[in-house]
């Protein structure tokens, strides 16, 4: 379980959370919608102290993490960056294994490589791939080799980033239906960014909307399209006018 | 009149503490470092192909510069030997020049314009394209994975590539000597040993550590502390290597006045 505890967080003058309080329960699939440069990366990072909040707490399972034991504790995530990250001195198949080959969940090469390969193939990416170099590939296949790291030591609670951006339809939908699958097969806790009402049609049990520094609403999937807030609704339908203002 | 005596003093105040302040960031940046040695996990691989990049990979540039430097010296020290009929001391004068200075300061400027700007340039983009904060999720303290190899492999190529610039100077030197000025090979070679003192050596060596870890530490803290986008890559590889080649030239003196002040 993930509690936000009133986080604030400013960059200099740019205050982007201003009091978020948000819980994620265990083996639930929470979706975060929300304009362009509102928090939501900031959001995740937080839980993960690679960003530090000015004020409030994060729990998860009802310990403060910044009182835990740092590598045990990320042992248990997974992190989908939005611009993937790859390590690009190595090639993709050491990239999606790298939890593998050192520390605690060491394994020999050998076997490290063949879970590689099946996560690339879950992610829809032939074996060839796995020799190449992140810088060879075009950014949706990188965008999926993070994603089969994120999920290859088999975390409890993964963070995805924008996992469908730029991607085609079709492999859109490979990837929801893998996170769905991953939510309800492994019991994962998962928190994914999106902006595509498709993803949050299959991937959400819970939608939650960051507008303004606070969550402006957060209930079951079924309920969103019955929300009655206007911001919502909005995003959700993709209008231009409503409470949420455009710069034009 | 006096309102801009305020505001100089203000501005020579604010350098100073911003001097200060960021010396203290870097002390604390390589205690931190330092204090990693013995502590595992150990990454053998990136040690040595770190050790590869500072080191090997160094040996040519670094062989070439000792090569001319030494050459120039032996021409240098026979001219203005003759003007006080002393042109004899060639060897000696080149061995020192280049055991006791120009070989580790070479090494040290060459090593920080080849090593410091390419470690700071790698990290910075990995900052940068948050590979760093990805290192962080997948449990891995870049402090261990990326520092401590290239901090360690600085220290130990070090001294090797003063060692290797020395004896190519020295090289350099007896070339030009024997081709050009007609001394005789054997008896350079002779007074070249038999002039050198172990605390020749001992400073050089010391030397060639201390810009080793000087120039790879540079170049882990500014790449580690890069701002954002293609301009924080930009700024902290220039930062890095002129914090590099200064750092280096006070330590050799600092070290120098340790060694022969005496
Ligand atoms: N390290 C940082 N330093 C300074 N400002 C930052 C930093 N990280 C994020 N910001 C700022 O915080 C705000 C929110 O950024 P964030 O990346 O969380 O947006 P987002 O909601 O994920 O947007 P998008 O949907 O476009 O990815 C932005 O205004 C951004 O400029
Ligand atoms: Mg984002």
């Amino acid at each position: 379980m993930i509690t936000y505890e009133n986080i604030h967080k400013s960059f200099g003058s740019n205050h982007v959370l201003r009091g978020v309080n948000l819980t994620v329960e265990p083996g639930e699939s929470m979706v975060i919608i929300g304009g362009s440069g509102t928090g939501k990366s900031v959001l995740i990072k937080t839980v993960l102290g690679l960003i530090q909040p000015d004020k409030g707490r994060i729990l998860v399972d009802g310990q403060d993490v910044t009182k835990v034991k740092r590598d045990a504790f990320l042992s248990r995530f997974g992190m989908l960056f939005q611009g993937g990250a790859l390590f690009d001195s190595m090639p993709v198949w050491q990239n999606v294994a790298f939890r593998l080959q050192r520390g605690a969940l060491k394994r020999p090469a050998a076997e490290a490589r063949e879970i590689a390969i099946e996560k690339l193939r879950r992610v829809g990416l032939a074996p060839e791939v796995a020799d190449r170099f992140p810088a060879e590939l075009s950014g949706g296949m990188q965008k999926r080799v993070s994603l089969a790291r994120a999920i290859a030591a088999e975390p409890e609670i993964i963070f995805f980033d924008e996992p469908t951006t730029g991607l085609d339809p079709i492999m859109s939908g490979v990837i929801n239906e893998l996170i769905r699958e991953i939510v309800v097969e492994m019991g994962v806790t998962a928190m994914t960014i999106t902006h595509d009402m498709t993803s949050v049609d299959t991937i959400a049990d819970k939608v939650a909307m960051l507008h303004r520094g606070t969550i402006q609403w957060c209930g079951p999937r079924a309920q969103m399209a019955q929300s009655g807030d206007p911001h919502v609704d909005q995003f959700v339908n993709g209008r231009a006018e409503g409470p949420i203002e455009t710069l034009r | 009149m006096s309102a801009s005596i305020i505001l100089i003093v203000r501005a020579l105040g604010r350098l100073c503490i911003d001097a200060i302040s960021a010396l203290g960031r870097l002390v604390l940046f390589a205690l931190a470092t330092l204090s990693q040695v013995f502590r595992p996990p150990f990454y053998l691989r990136e040690f040595s192909i770190a050790l590869l990049n500072v080191g090997y990979l160094s040996l040519p540039v670094v062989g070439l510069t000792a090569l001319f430097t030494g050459a120039a010296l032996a021409l240098q020290i026979y001219s203005g030997g003759s003007r006080f009929n002393a042109p004899e001391v060639v060897p000696q004068i080149v061995a020192i020049g280049m055991v006791r200075e120009l070989g580790p300061v070479l090494v040290g400027l060459m090593i920080a314009a080849r090593v410091t700007s390419s470690i700071a340039a790698e990290m910075a983009t990995m900052k940068v394209t948050e590979q760093i904060d990805a290192l962080v999720t997948l449990s891995t303290a870049p402090m261990k994975y990326l520092v401590m190899p290239r901090v360690l492999a600085g220290l130990m190529a070090g001294p090797v590539l003063v060692a290797v610039a020395d004896s190519i100077g020295i090289f350099g030197g007896f070339i030009v000597a024997t081709q050009t000025l007609g001394f005789n090979p054997a008896t350079y070679v002779l007074n070249t040993v038999n002039f050198l003192t172990s605390a020749d050596i001992l400073s050089s060596m010391a030397k060639g550590i201390a810009f080793g870890f000087i120039a790879t530490l540079m170049g882990c803290y500014y790449g580690l502390n890069s701002g954002r986008g293609a301009q924080g890559v930009g700024t902290a590889t220039k930062a890095s290597v002129q914090a590099a080649a200064v750092l280096i030239l006070a330590a050799n003196f600092a070290l120098t006045a340790v060694f022969f002040s005496a």
